[in-house]
Parts: structure tokens; sequence; C-alpha cells
């Protein structure tokens, strides 16, 4: 029992930290640098993804001693596209402010290669609970890389924390980082965070 | 109207590229523009499917449009690329192999390069007609290759230069594409 759990438990936080989405595996890119203007955008954006993901990944999990290997692909594109124009039509019910802020970005999580990676690399091949779990954790990840780039990029850029204002007058918004140059920098400089660290981590190992 | 095609073509060329202003395409972006004569190759094929996938799009949402069928857009439109897709992976294979092999698994990832979906997406959204799509979809196709063969060049000067090894790998191309994306936004206004 203990040893399924420390399984399912591995398959939850894979996506999360080891295999992170965002900063490890560098997938997704587009999404992760064109919405993340503020810190609201990159959750939305990363929770819808996340249902499509849990979702897809269930479907194809449940589907794939059924799937013939040739046709595989051309049926993940099917399924996954089926569920973002069901999240689409949601978010549009819901906050149609949302949905203008997010624009072609919500139909373009089909082509998001986060979720056909995990289709074709882990929920092709698992039964649908650690599929699904997998999925959340991937999920969850992702949102996680959205959101420190959304969040970094709202406050240097306009000064805002989820819209609420954090400097005083004075405060000078730099504005190069919520137009599209800044997103590069500040991926850019996570990675570069990441790798020192890592880096820090290894030497530190060595020596004892 | 022959100066309004043209504005778009110029505007989505520079000042809106695809890759640097909008973030579309970015996973060929980091990925193939290592070596200038495999982006290249790559930016006209990419050039080639989004072309070809617009004027399908065009076509299947005056269809779809007529019978009323608007969600079935996103599907139908995914189909459709992907069909291009395989047509230029044919013709290359038999024409070129060496160029086929050479580019590998990110000639069926175009199928997921979300410029080429993006085109159709915004050409529906935008209501182009269909001589304006067919401007849009040629300017963002070289747009694209532009991006790609800049980052290319730049990356092959930087491989024969010292640089610090934590910088190295993705981290040092997101610089290059921040910076290059920086000077694109010197064309902010052009084309309207």
């Amino acid at each position: 029992m203990s040893a399924s759990v420390t399984q399912s438990w591995d398959e939850l936080t894979e996506g999360l930290w080891r295999q992170n989405p965002t900063f490890v595996m560098v997938l997704g890119m587009c999404p992760t640098l064109a919405v993340t203007v503020s810190g609201v955008n990159a959750l939305a954006m990363g929770i819808a993804t996340t249902l499509v993901l849990i979702f897809s990944c269930l479907l194809v999990s449940l589907m794939r001693n059924i799937v013939p290997g040739e046709v595989r692909i051309a049926t993940y594109i099917v399924i996954i596209a089926t569920f973002v124009t069901v999240v689409d039509y949601l978010i549009q019910a819901i906050s149609l402010e949302l949905y203008d802020a997010l624009g072609a970005f919500i139909q373009l999580i089909v082509v998001n290669c986060i979720i056909l990676g995990r289709a074709e690399a882990h929920a092709s091949k698992t039964p649908p609970i650690p599929a699904m779990l997998n999925a959340v954790g991937m999920g969850a990840g992702f949102t996680l890389g959205l959101l420190s780039l959304g969040i970094v990029r709202e406050i240097l850029g306009a000064g805002k924390l989820f819209g609420i204002t954090l400097f005083g007058e004075s405060f000078q918004p730099w504005v190069v980082m919520v137009l599209p140059p800044g997103g590069f920098f500040v991926l850019g400089g996570w990675l570069l965070i990441f790798a020192w660290w890592a880096r820090r981590k290894e030497a530190g190992g060595a020596q004892s | 109207m022959s100066g309004n095609e043209f504005q778009i073509f110029i505007n989505v060329l520079l000042a809106n590229n695809f890759v640097l202003a909008m973030f579309l395409g970015l996973c060929p972006f980091l990925g193939v523009s290592g070596r200038l004569d495999t982006a290249f190759p790559m930016g006209l094929a990419t050039t080639f499917v989004m072309v070809v996938a617009s004027l399908c799009a065009y076509g299947l949402n005056v269809l779809l449009t007529a019978m009323h069928l608007e969600f079935l857009r996103l599907i139908s439109y995914i189909v459709i690329i992907a069909s291009a897709v395989q047509l230029v992976e044919m013709v290359l294979k038999k024409y070129s192999p060496g160029l086929f092999r050479a580019l590998g698994i990110y000639l069926p990832l175009i199928t997921t390069n979300c410029a080429v979906l993006g085109v159709a997406l915004f050409q529906t959204s935008r209501e182009y007609s269909l001589t304006q799509s067919l401007t849009f979809s040629l300017g963002g196709g070289m747009g694209f290759t532009l991006a790609l063969v800049l980052m290319a060049s730049v990356r092959e000067r930087l491989k024969l230069s010292q640089v610090p090894g934590l910088v190295q790998g993705t981290a040092l191309s997101l610089m290059l594409g921040g910076i290059l994306s920086l000077s694109f936004m010197g064309f902010a206004g052009l084309g309207g």
C-alpha cells in the first residue's frame, strides 16, 4: 500500500518540480510568454491548460488500447481540440473580459506541446488514475511557471500585483517588462537563477 | 484596397512579427535556430504550410459559417494543417532527402506550430477577405523566416565566442530573443 502511495505521489510531483514543463523541459513557450502580462491572466491560462490536460490525458489513457498506432497523433489532436473548444466556450461564459484578454491564446492551447507531449509520452502508456495524477501535477507545474513569470512582469512593468497597486504614486513602471521583450528577459532570468542554483547544489554535493 | 493589403503585409512582417511580437511559433524558433542552413528551409517550409493552411481555412470557414457549425472550426483547422504538413513532408522526402533528414522531428512538429494555427485563427477573427488572408499568411511566414534566420546567424557567431557556462543553452537563446524583440519594437507603427 505504501509503495503505491509513494508511486502516486511521484506521479503527482513529477510535473511540479523535477520535470517542470516551463523551467526544465521548456515546453509550451508561446502561451508562457504571450499571456503572462499580469498575474490574473497567467493564472487563468494555467487553469485552462490544466483542465484540458487532465481531461485529454484521461480520455487518451482510457482509449490507449483501442487506438491503432498509425493514427494515434491525429486522434490525440482531435481529442485535445474538443476539450479546448469546451474550455473556450466555458471561459467565454464565465468572464468575457478575461476571454478578450487571453484572445486567440485559449484556442491555441490545442498546439501547446505540453499536452500532446504528455498524451504521447505518458497517458498513452498508463492506466487512467496515474495518468490523471500526472496531468494534475504537470498542469500545476505549468501554472506555477506562468505565475512566476506573470507576477514578476506585473510587479516590474505595472507596479501591481493581481491588479492591486503595490507602490505609491512615485513608482515609475518599467514598461518594457509588460511588452514582448520583457517576456523573453524574465524567463531567461528565471532559467539563469535555476541554472545557478543547480550548479551551487552540485558544487556543494561534490564537497561533502 | 491595395494599400490595405500592403499594410497588412508590412505589419505582420515587421511591426507585429509572429515570433518576436506575438510569441507564436517559439518552439522551432528556439529549437531549429542553431544553424543557418536548417533555419532557412525550415522557415520556407513553414511559410508554405501557412499559405496552404490559410487558403484552406478561408474556404472552410465560409462553409462552416454557412452551415452554422462554428464550434467545429478549431478541430477542422487542425486537421487541415496536419494534412498540409503531411503534403510538405512527402514532397521534401521525394525531392530533397538530405534536407528531410536534417529537419528531422521538427518537420512533423510544424503541425503543432502555433504560428500556423495562429494565422488561421487570426484571419478568421479579423474577418479578412481572401486576398487579405493570403497576404497575411505570406507576410507572417516571411516574418517567421526572417526571425529564424536572424536568430540562427547570431547563434552561429556566438558558437565561436566565449560565453560563461552558466548562461549557455536556453537562457542565452531567450536573452537573444529578447534583444531581437527589442530591436523589432523599433518597427512599431509601420503599416498601422
